[in-house]
């Protein structure tokens, strides 16, 4: 489990995001919006493995590009 | 394909002159693209003649489609921009866009005018409003059906949902829509020429002066007062208030017209629906997707950009074609077909890039509320004219139809 090549790290670009929502929509337990500006925040870098379809997927439909994704091979668990 | 910049280019050494704009639909199936835009489609990125005689190009891939929209090379400053098509009684030049247009601007004015408008449009602030949505649809579906057992779906429930629910988040009084109405879809007319839209936009900025002013004196629970303590001026406060309110009030309308017809129009997909309402939020993706009514986005490059290995130079212009790439079927297998059960995410019916649609997480909730609650209320709603006979929104920025008359059974 503490191997890191089996770990997604998560990073977000507040500078860049849009406030879409598209991540909030698709992955709520990762990702929610501010409510002052409804830019992205990220609530956890680290998601857990159950997380990372919808995180994955919230990195690819993210209209900005703010969001970026270290993560395993697609091939992992 | 690696670009190659001593290759020759093919669109530009044929000897074919380019297509212009295909924009009748007045053929084939109403929620298919006009089949001469089809026809378009076999390549991703191809040369356009635009109405002014420009040569720029014509995006109906995805992947072309999403690239540029999320590229900042691609201006959306329309002074940059040649038009597709002729708009009546328009000089050949476009100006810029009025104060508060922001839909017209790049970064950072662009930027600044959105922060100020995203938190307010937040997933869970939209959400919140759930609640709100089916007391004003369930009030909509009371009057449709105490006048019943026909109506024009369109003026009973289409049009009244989202526009009661726009006017109560800006803070524009609803029984005020003889000023803003017609003037709105004035400016989504394509037919429309340059005199008449100047002056709906003329009336409509003066009312939204007027209610500015008032917001000012007398601040009420609502957008429009709240941004009034923002460092916006009066005249940008009524700009990005008419933008709001008119995205707010013709596309979403549109959708949920022309999405009930669709959906009448393929009985196993609204059965499928009917028989799990848990496949609310799907179906609405999916004829986000299929129906894709807001098309095209244009585009003007600032600097010569690669774009699936065709080299778009600077000053050129490339028109988005929304609805073709919504029906890209290296994206979308069988994109022709109306499937709810498909994973229909990604599409672009509310554009990509930084200025993707402000306002969608407020049209998804609307459309997950009130189509479940249309087909629960008349579950034996069907058209009252044959199907051909439903006239539609031909040459307008935002495609449905004018009126949808329906008729169900009486209890």
């Amino acid at each position: 489990m503490s191997d890191p090549r089996e770990r997604m790290r998560l990073s977000a670009d507040r500078d860049r995001c849009a406030g879409a929502g598209m991540c909030a929509l698709t992955a709520p337990e990762v990702f929610d919006q501010d409510d002052e500006e409804g830019l992205v925040v990220l609530l956890h870098p680290v998601p857990l493995p159950g997380q990372w379809a919808a995180a994955r997927m919230a990195v690819g439909l993210c209209p900005a590009g703010a969001i970026a994704l270290d993560s395993p091979d697609s091939t992992a668990p | 394909m690696p670009y190659d910049p001593t290759a020759a280019d093919p669109a530009t050494t044929t000897a074919e002159e380019p297509p212009i704009l295909p924009a009748d639909r007045h053929t084939g199936c109403p929620f298919d693209p006009p089949a001469e835009l089809t026809a378009l489609s076999d390549k991703p990125l191809r040369r356009l003649r635009y109405a002014d005689g420009h040569l720029g190009w014509l995006a109906t891939g995805h992947a072309a489609a999403r690239a540029i929209l999320a590229d900042p090379r691609f201006s959306s400053r329309y002074e940059l921009m040649h038009p597709p098509l002729p708009i009546p009684g328009m000089p050949q030049e476009l100006p810029p866009a009025m104060v508060g247009d922001i839909i017209g601007l790049d970064a950072p004015e662009h930027t600044r005018y959105r922060r100020l408008l995203t938190g307010r449009f937040t997933v869970r602030r939209m959400r919140r409003l759930t609640e709100r949505v089916e007391r004003l649809t369930t009030e909509c579906l009371d009057a449709m059906e105490q006048a019943g057992p026909t109506a024009d779906l369109v003026q009973a429930f289409a049009q009244p949902v989202p526009a009661l629910m726009i006017c109560e988040l800006l803070g524009v009084p609803y029984a005020d829509r003889e000023r803003f109405q017609s003037q709105v879809a004035t400016l989504f007319d394509q037919t429309a020429d340059a005199q008449a839209k100047g002056e709906a936009h003329t009336a409509l900025l003066r009312y939204f002066d007027e209610l500015v002013l008032a917001k000012r004196a007398e601040p009420t629970d609502d957008l429009l007062s709240d941004l009034t303590t923002s460092d916006l001026t009066d005249e940008e406060l009524a700009g990005i208030g008419g933008l709001l309110l008119a995205a707010g009030l013709d596309t979403t309308a549109n959708m949920l017209g022309l999405g009930t017809f669709a959906l009448l129009s393929n009985p196993d997909q609204l059965e499928a629906l009917r028989a799990d309402p848990g496949l609310a939020e799907q179906t609405v993706e999916e004829l986000l997707r299929y129906l894709s009514v807001a098309d095209p986005i244009p585009r003007a490059a600032l600097e010569d950009v690669e774009v699936e290995g065709q080299l778009v130079r600077a000053g050129e212009t490339v028109t988005v074609s929304v609805q073709a790439a919504n029906r890209d079927p290296h994206r979308f297998p069988d994109p022709d077909r109306l499937v709810i059960h498909r994973k229909a995410t990604g599409h672009l019916a509310f554009g990509h890039g930084a200025h993707q649609c402000l306002g969608q997480q407020l049209a998804r909730v609307e459309m997950t509320v009130a189509f479940p609650a249309l087909f629960a209320r008349f579950p034996t709603l069907r058209l009252a004219v044959p199907p051909q006979e439903v006239p539609l929104r031909e040459r307008s920025n935002i495609y449905g139809v004018v009126s949808l008359p329906v008729t169900w059974d009486e209890e």
